[in-house]
């Protein structure tokens, strides 16, 4: 075990796959001497070279079609897009290419690519530097979608979306760089499609990923003295997500909310309540209930950003108004 | 090569026909007045060399050497197709022969040769990626991305600039800048040749020579090949929107009659030829009755091969 910071977490998990399997290799704007926007491959172009991080010009179309071109024939790119906005501007090679050659070419070839486009609101970096994207991506057939929320799981979790076959839109928060917490550097890949229980409750679940799941247990320990008790589900991989985890608790709870830091309007939290509510509304006990940024483009200024966050005790209200 | 091109013609002549005739559906971008562009650049490509190509795209995998009933039964999407009839037209591959497949988007092809090439240089394996794009591609940021990014990395790529004059049905000349295609190239620090497209020898030349630099480890080269596209960007398009006089002035220009010519004058016999031309028009139309009478795809085809993780279904 070591203390290890978000950043750290993944430069680690990225440096033993590299050491592990000759073909993963890292492209991307400032990785070398940069170490990246946050220092996550800070020092690994002196160990691996050029030719393995490497420094690309601000091309973000032909990063992501470069990316897919050296998947169909036999590396494994991690593709680092530096901020979700940016992943924008790959939008076609991800949605038209990506995440369709492996269909349209009858399965003669698949993608093994990592698409890292950090996502979330940060310091006041506004409408373009500050969005959570991670809906769009949910919606395409093919794509992988990975929200890690602690330094462990980034480590686990990169290692296993650079083993898996398919593109893995792989959404680091921008929030998230600088924290710190216990990781196991000999952990094996966490599998994929599996959530993680951050406390345990019978009153409430609360469904949530990111940088919403530090939130959302606060908030959960503020409940607790206040008599109820939340079960907070980091769902931690949002395509595939596990159903069978949010279905047993809210079995057990009978209510459900789903927080998370994108726009609520069609945002992920919909299809949750969406399918909880079609095959398990006999046991509900209360209307399913979302907590997600209004439907605005990010404000610079710090009063109007606030506003648009999901807040510690808004959620705190919610669970007591679920609760009664 | 004259066999080869007598197969791209018959084959999309054939296609383009069935597709007028709704036998089948979807796109189909026909390639007839340009075989000898891909004859000529694949006649010095090795099975392990890659090319990557774009919606018409039908000559560069014969020329690559796909099976004709194989993609035929793709474009009727059947069982049995290239692409098991999950791509259609726009996507024939063969992966086996270093296909990576045509394309439904304008110059995303060229992006993704250019990634090829960076896995064959990582790998250090001793194979060349050509790109085939058309004139219109250029007008893409993508490709200028792709262009440049080759330099810079010194990838092995030929990039082939098969120039029709038209982007779908407006003539390029008409939305494009600066002084023209070559200049695009040069800009980005390409060694590059423009040749008559429609002489297959001058191709197969040009090609060789180019072919050869990029695999002797000189970094990406250019080939402008100056071609006609007979038909309309699609099947159904008739091409109304050109002028008479130039089609008929430009479709006279047939790379296939000329090679012939060239043939009858190295001694080959009219007969000979003539044998030729009945039977690659009698395989592709073997082809087509094969394709007509294969199964469709199995329903379960559906859902095979989107993803591992989180692989759809019925309810989801």
């Amino acid at each position: 075990m070591a203390v290890l910071s978000y950043a750290q977490a993944a430069r680690l998990a990225l440096k033993q796959e590299m050491e592990r399997d000759a073909t993963v290799w890292a492209l991307g704007e400032d990785l070398g001497p940069e170490g990246g926007v946050s220092g996550q491959y800070l020092g690994l172009q002196q160990i691996f070279g050029k030719h393995r991080i490497v420094d690309t010009p601000i091309s973000e179309s032909t990063i992501m079609g470069a990316a897919i071109g050296a998947a169909i024939c036999g590396t494994r790119p991690v593709v680092e897009l530096r901020y979700a906005d940016f992943g924008i501007c790959a939008a076609d090679e991800i949605v038209n290419q990506a995440a369709k050659v492996r269909y349209m070419l009858g399965g003669q070839v698949r993608v093994p690519a990592v698409i890292r486009q950090p996502i979330g609101m940060r310091d006041g970096m506004a409408a373009q530097h500050s969005q959570s994207t991670e809906a769009w991506w949910i919606h395409i057939p093919g794509l992988v979608v990975v929200a890690p929320a602690t330094p462990a799981d980034n480590h686990a979790l990169l290692k296993s979306a650079i083993r898996c076959d398919d593109p893995v839109i792989y959404m680091e928060h921008k929030e998230l760089w600088a924290v710190t917490g216990e990781v196991d550097e000999t952990a094996a890949p966490t599998l994929i499609g599996r959530a993680a229980v951050r406390r345990q409750g019978s009153d409430v679940t609360i469904v949530t990923w990111s940088s919403m799941v530090s939130i959302c247990v606060a908030a959960a320990g503020k409940l607790a003295a206040k008599g109820r008790e939340v079960e907070v589900i980091d769902l931690r991989t949002l395509w595939p997500w596990d159903r069978d985890a949010v279905f047993t608790s809210v079995a057990k709870t009978g209510r459900l909310l789903v927080v998370h830091q994108a726009v609520r309007v069609g945002g992920f939290g919909g299809e949750i309540v969406a399918e909880v509510s079609e095959h398990m509304f006999g046991s509900l006990k209360t209307a399913p209930r979302r907590l997600a940024a209004p439907r605005t483009p990010v404000p610079f200024s710090e009063p109007l950003e606030t506003l648009c966050r999901v807040g510690e005790d808004q959620i705190v209200k919610t669970v007591l108004e679920m609760t009664g | 090569m004259f066999v080869t091109m007598l197969l791209i013609r018959a084959f999309d002549e054939v296609a383009g026909q069935a597709r007028r005739d709704g036998k089948l559906r979807g796109s189909v971008h026909e390639y007839i007045g340009e075989e000898a562009i891909a004859t000529g650049v694949c006649s010095n490509l090795l099975t392990t060399d890659y090319i990557s190509s774009y919606h018409r795209g039908h000559g560069h995998c014969i020329a690559k050497g796909a099976d004709p009933v194989a993609m035929m039964k793709e474009l009727y999407g059947k069982a049995g197709g290239v692409c098991g009839g999950k791509g259609g037209s726009m996507h024939v591959a063969d992966f086996a022969l270093g296909i990576l497949g045509a394309n439904g988007v304008v110059a995303d092809g060229v992006t993704i040769a250019v990634g090829a090439a960076q896995a064959v240089k990582l790998r250090g394996e001793n194979r060349i990626v050509v790109a085939f794009f058309g004139d219109g591609a250029l007008n893409r940021g993508p490709l200028l991305e792709a262009l440049n990014w080759a330099r810079v990395y010194d990838l092995p790529v030929l990039f082939v600039c098969e120039d029709n004059i038209y982007s779908d049905k407006t003539r390029t000349a008409s939305v494009t800048g600066g002084p023209g295609i070559v200049a695009r190239a040069a800009a980005f620090g390409l060694p590059y040749e423009s040749i008559d497209g429609n002489d297959v020898l001058a191709v197969d030349a040009a090609a060789a020579r180019l072919v050869a630099d990029v695999r002797a480890g000189r970094g990406p080269m250019f080939l402008h090949a100056r071609t006609y596209r007979w038909r309309g960007h699609l099947a159904w398009d008739e091409g109304r929107y050109r002028d008479a006089a130039e089609v008929e002035l430009r479709t006279a220009d047939d790379s296939i009659a000329r090679a012939e010519a060239w043939l009858v004058a190295q001694g080959a016999r009219a007969e000979a030829l003539a044998i030729d031309r009945r039977e690659a028009s009698a395989r592709i139309h073997a082809a087509v009755i094969e394709a007509e009478a294969a199964p469709w795809p199995p329903m379960e085809a559906l859902f095979t091969d989107v993803q591992d993780m989180g692989a759809p279904s019925w309810q989801s």
